[in-house]
């Protein structure tokens, strides 16, 4: 019944929908943007073909390798503490207690509030006079006088980066707590028979079983993270004096902030770069993984 | 591994005899998931420190709306309001004109964006559960790539695409790309789902003479409802969660803007009326919470079924 030539033009028919909608809405605009990066579009409707003018300009303007630099350095601290986090998250809500299900509805809010308005909480939080970080370590003697801990460049930073793992930290921990759960009983409790004390089996059979879930859940994480816009966004801007300012940002502001079209897309090329590397890694990885298993 | 566990169980129904290995099992359990009290102190301990990292924003932002002006303004910082004031959820509604209409846009544009991904990726996931065409896989994998690229690294040509298709400032200018988006991902959870519904019953309906779309309609449409209400829900938090991007750079205009961007213009002031926006976020997520919270069950569901491989 599936073979026939009816059966695959009636299956390429119900793809049609989704083929066009994909081909309109996001291969033509990927399409469109390698094109613009070679051009100086602007405002005006016209433009003109400039070669490799705009990538020129993007590389010897010198501060272009310092943002991709403080990219990979935001990105990778906050997939890192994501993972981290997001597996001893997993690990607690696992743990067979009483409350467990209602202590796994609680980890949800950041994840289905809109990305913004929990965002404009980090921003009051992190406000220096009277935010609740800044107070709190006042009540407790840590500190002597306020902390603007947004207008400063390092603060910033890594203030940007708590609130990016706060967002991604319950969609990880319930994707681990997922996989942990579809592990056999069975080795846990052949483990414990023989003695293996708990970490020994934390260490032994969860963390090898779940690696396949941890490598897909990286990459997943490591895109989401490197293309993060909202929070810098509406934090800080990519300020202060640029300390911010990841790929995304700086694309953002060279194309809608000084509507230089032609540039901005060089600059968003670049990024489509690195994601596809980042895809190359995973797929390598993923193709040595199951290698492993097979030997 | 769950076979050779369902025939056990049935075995030990079935005859007395089995009974003990099964109490055995049992009693594994019991004593593997048993605790030391320290232990559970930890675990506690541990659970209380992570849901405090991830609830302590809304517990700061809830009580901020329930202090006044002046108290928020100054120091020493306390956590706890010393005076209780309700103003804020009354004032909000005349410093945020729109408050209501900009619920209602979110949720508006949630529903158009869930419809179309619901309409669009029912066909195109039975046709990847069930037909082996040539590039098959390749068109899956062209489906799943869509996911490498965000709304904003390719903000420049979708906004050039929303102007000159004329949609700018309007609704569709939200729903259209909001919607792409979250295609593929929902492609790949209903695919999953429906390869779990036998082909048998594909099939029994074509030996009885249905046609295909017959098949599709009344065998497996029916059948990949649980499916269908999951990708649904998935799909409506993904699109009310993430209006921010699109909303911002293609409408400008305060009647069509989602509650996000509603309130960021009240965000970007010199003077922010901290409470008043706090309060105003609290309102404008409360009825998508509240179905959110009935519906959570389906969430998990939804969660889960992406990650385990079939």
């Amino acid at each position: 019944m599936t073979s026939t030539r009816s059966a695959t033009l009636f299956a390429l028919a119900l793809l049609a929908p989704a083929l066009l909608y994909i081909l309109v809405i996001v291969a033509y605009p990927l399409f469109d943007t390698v094109v613009l990066s070679f051009t100086n579009a602007a405002l005006r409707p016209t433009y003109d073909f400039v070669g490799w003018a705009n990538y020129q300009r993007i590389f010897s303007a010198g501060n272009f390798t310092e943002v991709i630099l403080r990219t990979l350095i935001w990105t990778f601290f906050s997939v890192s503490i994501k993972m981290i986090i997001g597996m001893a998250g997993a690990v607690l809500l696992n743990a067979a207690i009483p409350g467990q299900t209602l202590f796994r509805v609680l980890t949800m809010p950041p994840w289905i509030v809109p990305m913004a308005i929990g965002i404009f909480m980090w921003g009051w939080m992190y406000n220096g006079q009277f935010g609740m970080i800044s107070g709190l370590l006042q009540n407790f003697g840590i500190i002597s006088k306020p902390w603007p801990i947004l207008a400063a460049g390092d603060s910033a930073f890594w203030a940007t980066i708590v609130t990016d793992v706060w967002i991604g930290v319950p969609m990880v921990t319930i994707y681990f707590l997922a996989a942990m759960q579809s592990i056999p009983r069975d080795l846990y409790e052949a483990a414990w028979t023989d003695g293996a004390g708990r970490f020994y089996r934390f260490r032994r059979i969860t963390v090898p079983m779940m690696l396949p879930a941890i490598i897909t859940m990286s990459l997943l994480s490591l895109i989401a993270t490197f293309n993060s816009f909202d929070i810098i966004y509406i934090l800080t801007r990519g300020g202060p004096s640029g300390s911010t300012t990841t790929m995304i940002i700086d694309t953002y502001n060279t194309a809608m902030g000084s509507r230089k079209y032609g540039e901005g897309a060089a600059r968003a090329v670049v990024i489509c770069i690195f994601v596809t590397l980042f895809c190359l890694v995973y797929f390598r990885a993923v193709r040595k993984l199951q290698q492993g298993e097979a030997k | 591994m769950t076979d050779v566990a369902h025939t056990t169980e049935v075995a030990a129904v079935d005859s007395p005899a089995t009974v003990k290995p099964k109490a055995r099992v049992k009693a594994t359990k019991a004593m593997i998931d048993r605790y030391k009290w320290y232990e559970v102190v930890a675990l506690y301990a541990g659970i209380a420190l992570f849901l405090f990292f991830v609830l302590a924003p809304f517990i700061e932002g809830f009580l901020v709306s329930l202090k006044p002006l002046s108290q928020l303004f100054s120091t020493p910082y306390s956590f706890i309001p010393k005076t209780w004031s309700f103003d804020s959820y009354v004032n909000m509604w005349t410093s945020v004109p729109m408050l209501g209409m900009h619920i209602f846009n979110s949720f508006f544009i949630s529903t158009l964006v869930t419809l179309i991904v619901v309409m669009v990726v029912v066909p195109a996931a039975y046709a990847f559960a069930r037909f082996s065409f040539a590039g098959a896989g390749l068109l899956l994998g062209g489906f799943l790539a869509v996911n490498m690229f965000s709304g904003a690294v390719l903000l420049i040509p979708l906004f050039r695409l929303m102007r000159s298709l004329g949609l700018l400032n309007t609704y569709w200018a939200m729903i259209v790309p909001g919607a792409a988006f979250l295609i593929p991902s929902s492609i790949w959870l209903l695919r999953t789902y429906m390869m779990r519904i036998p082909r048998e019953l594909d099939e029994a309906a074509w030996v009885d003479g249905a046609s295909r779309l017959y098949t599709l309609r009344r065998v497996i449409l029916p059948l990949a409802m649980p499916g269908i209400v999951v990708v649904a829900i998935m799909t409506f938090i993904g699109a009310y969660a993430q209006q921010f991007i699109f909303a911002l750079t293609f409408n400008s205009k305060t009647e069509f803007m989602p509650l996000p961007i509603g309130l960021f213009a009240f965000f970007g002031k010199q003077e922010v009326i901290w409470n008043e926006l706090m309060a105003a976020s609290f309102v404008g997520i409360l009825p998508v919470m509240i179905v959110i919270v009935i519906l959570q069950r389906y969430l998990v569901a939804g969660l889960t079924a992406g990650a385990i491989k079939q």
